[in-house]
């Protein structure tokens, strides 16, 4: 059953292909089910070999499957290959299935869209990018995958080309992930340098042999790319801007999937960080540090996707918090349930955002629910998961974090939770301003109405995904539940690629009670201050300070200390230093030839055929000269 | 190997012979001049893919070798010879040139245009195949006068400057090269008694550490104005930017690589320890070239100077990873110059597609491209891809070898020209921008997308640049073992240690044959 894990990626990109050679024959809405079904079966597969690798004996449960030699020199050889362990199998499930949701949504959401078919060539080339990223046995397959879905983030977050928001958002997003890739790039040379392989089985098992300093390096490096593909301090601020693209495209890879790589990376290279504490502990303070970030900004946003996107930063950050403690497990999690409940928030604010004919500002939204009653329960389970409110998936898998930050350090724990208390709270800003409160937009009175609106929820392809998503987002901790030894399951299934390597603080379940007693208390207050502030009121400026608002300074001061001082650098380079530079003396030398020359005249005829035919010449005289002297 | 087809002197006699055929057909016979011009080159890609397939692979050494005695007295010699280095250069030179023929359009029928084109192929493939120093320099100078008519006879608006620079500051540096060729002949005459201008006979010349990096800087001055290397790169952004479509395709797809190809065959074989010492140098050179290029093209308005700064940071690459004496990375290189190759004739016939609806090089007066001409735009897009560097297409394969194998031995250097890497998207991305993205400006079905005839001159580099990508295997088996002897024959004439990779115990090295 696990032979035929190389459809998993191989499925979506004959989707890919398929559509790229008739993709407009196809047309809508037929190319739109072939991605869909394409991912669907991509999901399937992976169930078979999930469950194939799930026979095999804990010990045993790690298949490597290689294709074929994708680059050798010198010393140097990459497989394109796959691996099949637990870690990349809990990835490619989440992925495809998330993935596939989303891709029939996307049916209903881009169907007046005249770029229909290349949005799912795009959607589908995106996963099967994400899935070469996750089951790649390598780290530079993981690299292709890597900066394929940023490409696929490129196009997508510029799908829309002719705004120029989108095409500048979608550049910005690249630029960002490319600063990020550098560095990834060099830890790749550290890696080869010190290991002689850049196969994960191959380094894992050389690390013993290289100083800390290197590892330390390799891991800090690898975060730095981490930090860009998913959005930490300081390379985040692409992920608001990457909201110009369509609101399924937030949902997928700006929330559930792309953004989530650095995480799994980090999850990876888990034999590199344990031996690497420093670069551990740098990875744990960014994630705290960017956690609280992200929710202090998306306390004050008005649109709806911005608040989601800094949201996703924030939630981000815990993951990365976990990871850089060793808690892989809860890192994981955190993403499994972080993948649905984002989601379904996602798609909830797209499903608003068209029956509010593309207004996303939630100042001008209000008393939603009666009139959206599927989106409004959906997005209201979304709001209770996320801001950690008991027996809802975020309740579980936020509380391993702040378990294990409590273990690891208490003022992580204080950062987490005072991050957990904004979380509730800013999610339920969100929801009270959009789905309750006053009508804050007019109605449409008659049919053809211009100026009016007749909110509705959306037609199936589009329910269905928030309906399903919504379940999972209220039982998804079922997978991992820690009050029972025995109903852990995914850590057990984690453990073997985690092994002793894995941070877990034992409490005893006396602890983890207490811990989950105080959680909830977190997430309630969270809550009732979001009811007390904004269940009857729309404005509120004290709670949305310009400081919040502008996200603190940090985009306007990129620009202001980093954008334009090096544009102008740029300007002054190719006007001064190549043209009255470098140029300047090359033509001077020529401009001092010629007059000098000036003697010359009779010869100077200034066609530079004459001087073509004088080097042809002067070679056949040198020639005659060298001849006559051999003779 | 045992062949006895005489591949590599056809190679060349043919596209000279025939430009000397169609000297001879009358003008007026537009059609009949473009279709011998275009077989011709076709019959050229032909031979050139037959060596490959004879071509041993496994073998570092030089195949099909082909030695006669020409001006005996001086010991030269019309001595051909292709090792890995060389093979995929010619396969590409091959390559290029009926597709260079194929977007010229209507000049591709015009009998001087042609007859340039096919003595400029002979020039090139006689500099990639040429094993006689005195042999390559003709062939090295030869290329220049064809590109000169063909700049000065169909370029843009300052086409005369741009020609008479180009041919000017190329031709001065070739005096370089010249005296350093007579140099190192008489000082291996001196000391075997022999006159030989046989590049394998050279080899063995004992040169002191004086002579060795002056002889070295004359010969690379002339390789790095060809490249160009910065800072002689001023002729190139005039030349490219004035030269028809395909004479800017064939300077930076095919001229270039003479220059980083005579670095490779002439510097490495014949200066082992000039280059060892002046390494730095060099590698500076090209680490400063890939940033300055970027940082240029980032505000260059004009596409084909913009191309033209790009190639310089790409050349930078290339010159890096000659210098970097190391497996990784000259294999990286030779692969480079080829990746170079296809996807910079792609982005010059794409411009050039741009200019023949448009009219205009330049950005500012393009604007939402993308809604107009949804497939060109989609090529577009997968070659500025392919020469970002983005993974699974085949820029980066040779890039990240490189830069691997910089980084083993050179490790600053490394790091400093990976920055080069996020530099490349900022320009490129900054241009597809401006002319793809945004509201169009121009009238739905005023200009026609991609046409059938357009396509499939650039299905052939598009089908490659993904190949590659992923498949660069056949092409790094055969570069792989000739590089494993130019870098061994660095390192034990210079007494370098081969890189370290991996802990002792880890890396089992596998070199080739020794010299």
């Amino acid at each position: 059953m696990l032979r035929v894990a190389f459809l998993i990626p191989l499925l979506p990109l004959a989707g890919f292909v398929i559509l790229l050679l008739s993709g407009r024959k196809l047309g809508n809405p037929l190319a739109g089910w072939l991605a869909t079904i394409m991912v669907a079966a991509s999901f399937v597969v992976t169930v078979v070999v999930f469950a194939g690798l799930f026979r095999l004996p804990a010990g045993g449960r790690s298949y490597t499957q290689n294709w074929f030699t994708w680059i050798s020199a010198g010393h140097l050889h990459v497989n394109m290959g796959l691996l099949v362990d637990p870690l990349s199998m809990t990835m490619a499930a989440f992925v495809t299935g998330v993935s596939a949701l989303i891709h029939l949504y996307s049916i209903g959401y881009m169907e007046h869209d005249e770029d229909f078919p290349k949005f799912f060539l795009y959607l589908n080339l995106f996963v099967a990018a994400m899935l070469l990223l996750v089951l790649a046995n390598n780290f530079l397959l993981l690299f292709l995958g890597w900066e394929g879905v940023g490409v696929c983030s490129y196009f997508l977050i510029g799908f829309w080309f002719e705004r120029d928001t989108a095409s500048s958002a979608a550049k910005k997003a690249m630029i960002f992930n490319r600063i990020g890739d550098a560095a990834f790039l060099v830890a790749l040379f550290l890696i080869y340098e010190r290991t002689g392989s850049l196969d994960y089985h191959t380094v894992f098992s050389h690390l013993g042999s290289v100083g800390e300093p290197s590892l330390v390096a390799m891991g800090v490096l690898l975060f730095a790319g981490a930090v860009g593909k998913s959005a930490q301090i300081p390379l985040y601020p692409w992920l608001a801007d990457a909201m110009e693209g369509p609101t399924p495209v937030s949902a997928l890879i700006h929330a559930a999937t792309m953004v989530t790589a650095g995480v799994y990376l980090m999850c990876r290279i888990n034999p590199i960080l344990y031996r690497a504490p420093d670069a551990a502990h740098v990875i744990a303070i960014i994630g705290a540090v960017t956690a609280l970030l992200g929710a202090t900004i998306a306390c004050a946003q008005n649109d709806i996707k911005k608040i989601l996107a800094y949201s996703t930063i924030s939630q981000l950050g815990y993951m990365f918090l976990a990871a850089g403690i060793g808690a892989y497990d809860a890192a994981i999690f955190l993403m499994l349930t972080h993948a649905f409940y984002k989601a379904l928030l996602f798609l909830g604010a797209g499903s608003v955002i068209h029956a509010m004919n593309d207004d996303q500002d939630v100042k001008t939204m209000g008393a939603l629910a009666r009139l959206m009653p599927i989106t409004a329960v959906t997005f209201f389970i979304g709001w209770l998961s996320i801001g950690g409110l008991p027996v809802f998936s975020g309740f579980w898998s936020k509380g391993d974090v702040l378990l294990n930050g409590y273990g690891f350090s208490p003022a992580l724990w204080v950062v987490g939770a005072l991050t957990a208390v904004l979380t509730a709270y800013y999610l339920g800003r969100a929801y009270l301003l959009v789905f309750r409160g006053q009508q804050r937009w007019v109605e449409a009175r008659k049919p053809g109405d211009r100026a009016g609106l007749k909110p509705h929820d959306p037609s199936w392809v589009m329910s269905v995904p928030l309906i399903v998503l919504g379940a999972l987002s209220a039982v998804g901790g079922l997978i991992n539940l820690p009050i029972h030894p025995d109903l852990d399951f995914l850590d057990r299934w984690l453990s073997p690629v985690f092994a002793s390597r894995l941070f877990q603080h034992h409490w005893g379940l006396g602890g983890v009670w207490t811990f989950a007693l105080i959680d909830a208390a977190l997430a309630l207050l969270g809550v009732a201050l979001a009811v007390a502030l904004w269940g009857h009121a729309s404005e509120r400026p004290a709670f949305e300070p310009v400081v919040l608002q502008r996200a603190w300074y940090i985009d306007w001061a990129y620009d202001r200390f980093i954008a334009r001082p090096s544009t102008e650098v740029a300007i002054e380079t190719s006007s001064v230093v190549e043209a009255k530079g470098i140029d300047g003396a090359v033509n001077g030398f020529a401009w001092l030839v010629r007059s000098t020359a000036r003697h010359l005249r009779k010869v100077q005829t200034g066609y530079v055929r004459n001087y073509a035919l004088g080097l042809a010449g002067g070679l056949v005289l040198v020639l005659a000269y060298v001849l006559t002297r051999a003779s | 190997m045992t062949s006895t087809f005489p591949y590599l002197t056809t190679l060349i006699l043919l596209p000279a012979g025939a430009a000397v055929v169609i000297a001879l057909i009358p003008s007026a016979q537009r059609r009949l001049v473009q279709v011998v011009g275009f077989v011709a080159s076709l019959a050229v890609l032909g031979i050139a893919s037959a060596a490959t397939v004879a071509f041993t692979s496994g073998y570092g050494g030089y195949q099909f070798v082909s030695s006669h005695q020409w001006i005996s007295v001086f010991g030269i010699s019309w001595s051909l010879g292709m090792d890995g280095i060389s093979l995929f250069l010619v396969l590409m030179t091959g390559l290029l040139f009926p597709i260079a023929l194929a977007a010229s359009g209507e000049r591709a029928a015009d009998k001087s245009f042609v007859a340039w084109i096919l003595v400029l192929e002979a020039g090139c493939l006689g500099g990639f195949l040429a094993l006689d120093l005195l042999l390559f320099f003709v062939f090295f100078e030869l290329t220049l006068v064809p590109v000169y008519f063909v700049i000065a006879g169909w370029g843009h608006e300052r086409r005369g400057y741009a020609a008479g620079k180009f041919f000017l500051y190329t031709l001065g540096a070739s005096a370089f090269l010249f005296v350093g060729i007579l140099a190192l002949v008489a000082i291996h005459a001196s000391q075997t008694g022999v006159t030989t201008f046989d590049v394998r006979a050279l080899t063995d010349t004992h040169l002191s550490g004086t002579a060795g990096v002056l002889l070295f800087l004359g010969f690379t001055a002339a390789f790095a104005v060809k490249m160009p290397l910065f800072p002689f790169h001023t002729w190139s952004p005039d030349a490219y930017r004035e030269a028809p479509a395909a004479g800017s395709l064939l300077l930076a797809g095919v001229m270039a690589k003479l220059g980083a190809y005579g670095i490779i065959r002439f510097d490495l074989a014949l200066f082992p320890r000039a280059v060892v010492t002046l390494a730095p140098l060099l590698l500076s050179l090209g680490a400063i070239g890939i940033i300055y290029g970027a940082i240029v093209a980032a505000v260059e308005r004009d596409l084909k100077r913009l191309v033209a700064y790009s190639s310089l940071a790409h050349l930078g690459f290339i010159v890096i990873g000659a210098f970097a004496i190391s497996r990784e990375a000259l294999t990286g290189a030779v692969l480079q110059m080829v990746n170079h190759g296809l996807y910079t004739a792609a982005l010059f016939i794409l411009i050039a597609l741009l200019y023949k609806r448009l009219g205009t090089f330049s950005v500012k007066e393009m604007r939402g491209l993308q809604r107009r001409m949804p497939v060109l735009a989609g090529v577009f897009t997968l070659v500025m891809l392919a020469s970002i560097g983005v993974p699974g297409l085949n820029g980066f394969v040779g890039e990240f070898l490189i830069l691997a194998g910089t980084f083993l031995t050179h490790r600053w250097w490394a790091v400093v020209a990976t920055a080069g890497v996020v530099l490349a998207a900022v320009y490129l991305l900054w241009a597809y921008q401006q002319a793809f993205q945004g509201k169009p400006t121009i009238e739905a079905g005023a200009v026609h997308d991609l046409s059938w005839r357009e396509g499939l001159t650039l299905a052939p580099l598009v089908i490659l640049i993904v190949l590659l990508g992923i498949f660069p295997g056949p092409l790094l088996n055969r570069i792989g073992p000739s590089v494993t002897q130019v870098v061994t024959h660095v390192e034990v004439v210079a007494h370098q240690r081969p890189p370290q990779v991996g802990s002792p115990g880890v890396a089992l090295r596998t070199t080739g044959a020794q010299r």
